[in-house]
């Protein structure tokens, strides 16, 4: 088997306080091969930009990360130096966030952002950084890249930014692109050119995505693979399709419920009793037993672990690896 | 047929957004305004919902704080009930104004820090002088925050003391405190995570059967507004583009920026359900394309869309602005 | 109560302070200089201005040396009248604290109705508010102190100018101070006016008074804690700088400036302590008031965490 591209190991993120520290990422395992786009979604707080930010080594203080191992193309990468790591970020693990104000100088045009991210990362000289650029620019839909790419970031629209930040993540051919909550910032008709931009230049340049999201419609739209998360742990990770048409873990299925659709106006929307709960009380057992329908007494002392059930893995006692293993004892 | 509850007569507002005087005159600019609602006109009956779809810059809010005298309009006028709705407190605007509310976006900020639930559910009750006896207005609060969920015991809590999702079942219960029958609704779950959202949605439907509420839903979400809306409104730049009844402009949208909206929805059941490509993005409002304002976008756009402002023509299940329907 | 305190015990608040040697050093030694401003007349040896309690052979005795000619032992020495030094501190802090605090408060009240009115209300009232606080804001804050100090003498009449000085002290200080409350209580009413909740009291037909009053002045009081702190070190100095300048608290209700002001006469003739002892007093005021203020705002100051 080959090394896949990016292997997340049992991390967990620790926030200390003055009571013990408050665990908000806990024992998260991924994998993710060449060419992939996982889909990270979960409601806020359950620790979907923690993990992305640990991958890329942008944990805020006082966040660290507590255990576990990242692992990069058959390197760790979770345990190096500042400097090590910068080097890391841009030219092999690319960047696109919420607001593209925070990806962009607004003191520098963009071809100068472009040029720099390219020169640092890359042997060319600056005429072909440039040309390199403005190729990037027309890439991500920019019209008229040529003369635009001396404007400065302020003077673009806020569809044409994030794609100008799409297009600087790209720029030293990265081989992993984390972007996280990409399109919240956006107007609706403009997020679904956003997504579709995104898609389409990583796939063609076989780059994998991780693309952390609370909307299950944009995954549902561009992910192959989906990890749902819950008070920092991941519930149910598997294509796409299978999770979305048919979940398993009650949580998922809960989420699928609430979420309304244009084909179906149905009286009620299926509702979860209750909300996350809070990182200073996060219940034993499984986080979710006190919101499930399904609860029962081992739910409430055992912590479920991600067990292999159909295509994909859920960590639920219900499901049927749990039962039959049960059953055998 | 009986009159509707709130009619609004073609609402116009424009905002004054220049630079200040010494910056005009040293740049050698002219004053700039930004015509945030143009020419809006529509009803509300009673017991329905009517919502407001829009993108940002496309007036909604701003018609919101219309309606219930938050902000002054241009020209135009809001009639609740047969009465012009005024930003003055004489005796009958105050009379009137136990028969309003709003729900807010943020259940952050709609919350005063400083204040104990329970005196911030009461608020309206006592200032519109609904209630005066404190027996009377303890227990209504109690029995309000049992209506949206919550315990009647945690009224002598601080908002911060709740989640985003509590806290928005607080501001409903304010929202109810005066007993109000019409509710203006911006963007009250755009906050919020979807499972809460759900709650929210489905309390706000609970409430509106139980207490026969007309809501205005304003939102731009097509999937929220489709669950909770009878008849849906559709703003672009300040003008309303489409009309119509829920079930029929979702299943056959009239106006090309409708049908463009619908494609942008993600499609979650991933049936496959191949959409249109979307182009382009919402011009800058102070400064709009002539004619119809969505021309640039449109891909129907004749040389006519880029001179004349279509009207708001009827249709047979409601009323669309575009040359072509 | 109980409750209250034990939430209080239990806050981030105080587990801060807990872990700040400097905020609890300066918490105790403004505490300190407080309270025994506060009683005074109970744990000072006499009343130096009680002519009746002094005794002129003890003038000049030096800090814990028995003097020759009584046989009495002051620890702070006595001036050239036999004054307790150890006394007049204690009075003079009394006079340097009350003139502080009260100039402070006038300067929040002042300061904070105007800025509420002027972040509120916005446009030309807002401008005209402003206007008068930069044009203020250019001149040394103990400057208009004097100014304002001169014109009110020049019009009380002389018999009763002992009696208000005092007042006119507070007045002057406090004019010269209200600026900056005002500045931040604009700052953060321009931020809370636009809040969905004062939207909402609007919404009801509450008059723009009450929303100030009830609605945003509230939340605008904790940086003007913070800033009210600061002013108060700010406020004792202006004090003990007027009434260094003879112009300040009268002979009969000596502050700590007005006892500086006669001490500095005997500084070259050797006798040290009675400029010394209260100089240190009031630096020790005001840095631990200071630091106390600087403390808070840290504190209180998310950005900052």
């Amino acid at each position: 088997m080959t090394t896949p591209l990016l292997s997340v190991k049992d991390l967990v993120i620790e926030f200390p306080t003055r009571h013990g520290p408050l665990t908000a990422v806990d024992g998260v395992s991924f994998d993710l091969s060449a060419g992939e786009i996982l889909g990270v979604v979960g409601e806020s707080g359950a620790g979907k930009s923690l993990t992305g930010s640990a991958i890329m080594g942008l944990l805020d203080p006082p966040g660290r990360i507590a255990s576990g191992e990242i692992w990069l193309k058959g390197h760790r990468i979770d345990n190096l130096s500042h400097d090590d790591m910068r080097s890391i970020r841009g030219k092999r693990i690319g960047m696109v966030f919420q607001d593209p104000l925070t990806s962009l100088n607004p003191l520098y045009t963009v071809a100068e952002q472009l040029i720099e991210t390219i020169r640092t990362h890359m042997k060319v000289n600056e005429r072909d950084a440039r040309t390199r650029a403005i190729g990037l620019l027309d890439d991500v839909g920019i019209p008229a890249a040529g003369r635009r790419i001396d404007d400065y970031p302020h003077q673009f629209s806020g569809g044409m930014r994030q794609r100008v930040v799409i297009a600087l993540a790209l720029a030293a051919e990265p081989e992993l692109v984390i972007a996280d909550e990409p399109t919240t910032a956006l107007d609706v008709s403009v997020q679904a050119q956003i997504i579709d931009v995104l898609k389409e230049q990583c796939t063609e340049r076989g780059a994998s995505i991780i693309l952390i999201t609370h909307d299950m419609g944009v995954i549902a739209e561009t992910a192959n693979r989906v990890a749902v998360m819950y008070s920092g742990r991941i519930v149910e990770i598997g294509p796409v399709k299978s999770i979305i048409q048919k979940p398993l873990h009650p949580y998922t299925k809960g989420l699928m419920g609430s979420i309304p659709t244009l084909t179906q106006a149905d009286d009620r929307l299926t509702q979860i009793p209750g909300s996350m709960p809070r990182l200073v009380d996060i219940p034993a057992g499984c986080a979710f037993n006190p919101r499930c329908d399904q609860v029962f007494e081992k739910c409430r002392i055992e912590r479920p672990f991600l067990i292999p059930e159909e295509s994909r893995k859920v960590a639920c006692w219900l499901s049927k690896e749990a039962i039959a293993s049960k059953d055998v004892k | 047929m009986t009159s509707p509850l709130i009619k609004v007569d073609h609402l116009t507002r424009v905002f004054d957004v220049s630079k200040p005087w010494l910056n005009r005159v040293i740049e050698r600019e002219s004053k700039q305004y930004l015509r945030a609602v143009d020419d809006v006109s529509f009803e509300i009956n009673k017991g329905e919902t009517l919502a407001l779809v829009g993108e940002s810059g496309s007036g909604k809010s701003t018609i919101a704080k219309m309606l219930v005298g938050l902000l002054k309009p241009t020209s135009g006028s809001v009639l609740f009930d047969g009465h012009p709705i005024r930003m003055d407190t004489s005796k009958d605007m105050q009379q009137l104004r136990k028969r309003f509310q709003m729900i807010f976006q943020s259940p952050y900020a709609s919350l005063n820090p400083r204040w104990k639930v329970t005196d911030i559910i009461a608020e309206p009750m006592i200032v519109l002088d609904v209630e005066k006896d404190r027996i009377q207005i303890k227990k209504r609060v109690e029995k309000l925050l049992e209506l949206v969920g919550l315990s009647g015991k945690e009224g002598n809590k601080f908002p911060h003391e709740f989640s985003g999702g509590q806290r928005q079942r607080i501001a409903i219960a304010r929202a109810l405190s005066a007993n109000p029958e019409f509710i203006v609704c911006d963007e009250p779950t755009s906050a919020l995570d979807v499972s809460v959202q759900a709650q929210i949605l489905n309390l706000m439907r609970d409430l509106q059967d139980e207490l026969g509420l007309t809501y205005l839903f304003i939102s731009h979400d097509l999937s929220v507004v489709r669950h909770m809306a009878n008849r849906v409104g559709v703003l672009y730049l300040g003008a309303l583009e489409e009309v119509a009844d829920s079930e029929a402009l979702f299943k056959t949208p009239k106006h090309p920026y409708t049908r463009m909206l619908l494609d942008a929805v993600p499609d979650l059941e991933m049936t496959g359900r191949k959409r249109k490509e979307i182009t382009g993005e919402i011009p800058n409002p102070i400064n709009p394309p002539s004619g119809c304002t969505f021309h640039p976008r449109c891909p129907y756009a004749e040389k006519r869309c880029k001179i004349e402002k279509p009207k708001l023509l009827e249709t047979d299940s409601g009323a669309a602005a575009c040359h072509f329907v | 109560m109980n409750t209250a305190l034990s939430n209080f015990l239990a806050s981030d608040f105080f587990y801060k302070f807990s872990r700040s040697p400097v905020a609890i050093a300066a918490f105790i030694v403004t505490m300190t200089l407080v309270l025994s401003a506060f009683f005074a007349p109970v744990i000072a040896t006499q009343n130096p201005f009680d002519p009746g309690s002094l005794n002129l052979m003890n003038g000049f005795s030096k800090p814990g040396v028995v003097n020759d000619f009584t046989g009495e032992t002051f620890f702070l020495g006595t001036d050239d009248q036999g004054r307790d030094i150890y006394s007049t501190i204690l009075y003079g802090l009394r006079v340097s604290l009350f003139v502080g605090f009260s100039a402070v408060l006038f300067a929040m009240i002042l300061g904070a109705t105007l800025g509420l009115i002027a972040g509120y209300t916005g446009g030309r009232v807002d401008s005209i508010i402003m206007r008068i606080a930069d044009i203020q804001l250019t001149f040394p804050a103990i400057l208009i102190a004097l100014l304002i100090f001169g014109i009110a003498k020049g019009i009380t009449p002389p018999s009763y100018r002992d009696e208000v000085a005092i007042w006119v002290l507070i007045l002057a200080i406090g004019l010269s101070d209200w600026v900056q409350f005002a500045r931040v209580v604009r700052g953060a009413t321009l931020v809370e006016r636009n809040k969905e909740y004062v939207q909402a009291a609007k919404l009801i037909g509450r008059s723009p008074f009450s929303i100030m009053i009830k609605h945003i002045l509230p939340n605008t009081l904790g940086p003007v804690l913070v800033i009210a702190t600061i002013s108060l070190a700010l406020a004792i100095i202006a004090e003990a700088t007027l009434s260094f300048l003879g112009v300040g608290a009268p002979p009969t209700q000596p502050s700590l400036g007005t006892l500086i002001r006669i001490g500095q006469s005997f500084l070259f003739s050797g006798e040290w302590w009675i400029l010394f002892y209260p100089a240190v007093t009031l630096l020790a005021l005001a840095l631990s008031v200071n630091l106390l203020g600087d403390w808070l705002r840290d504190a209180l100051n998310p950005k900052l965490k």
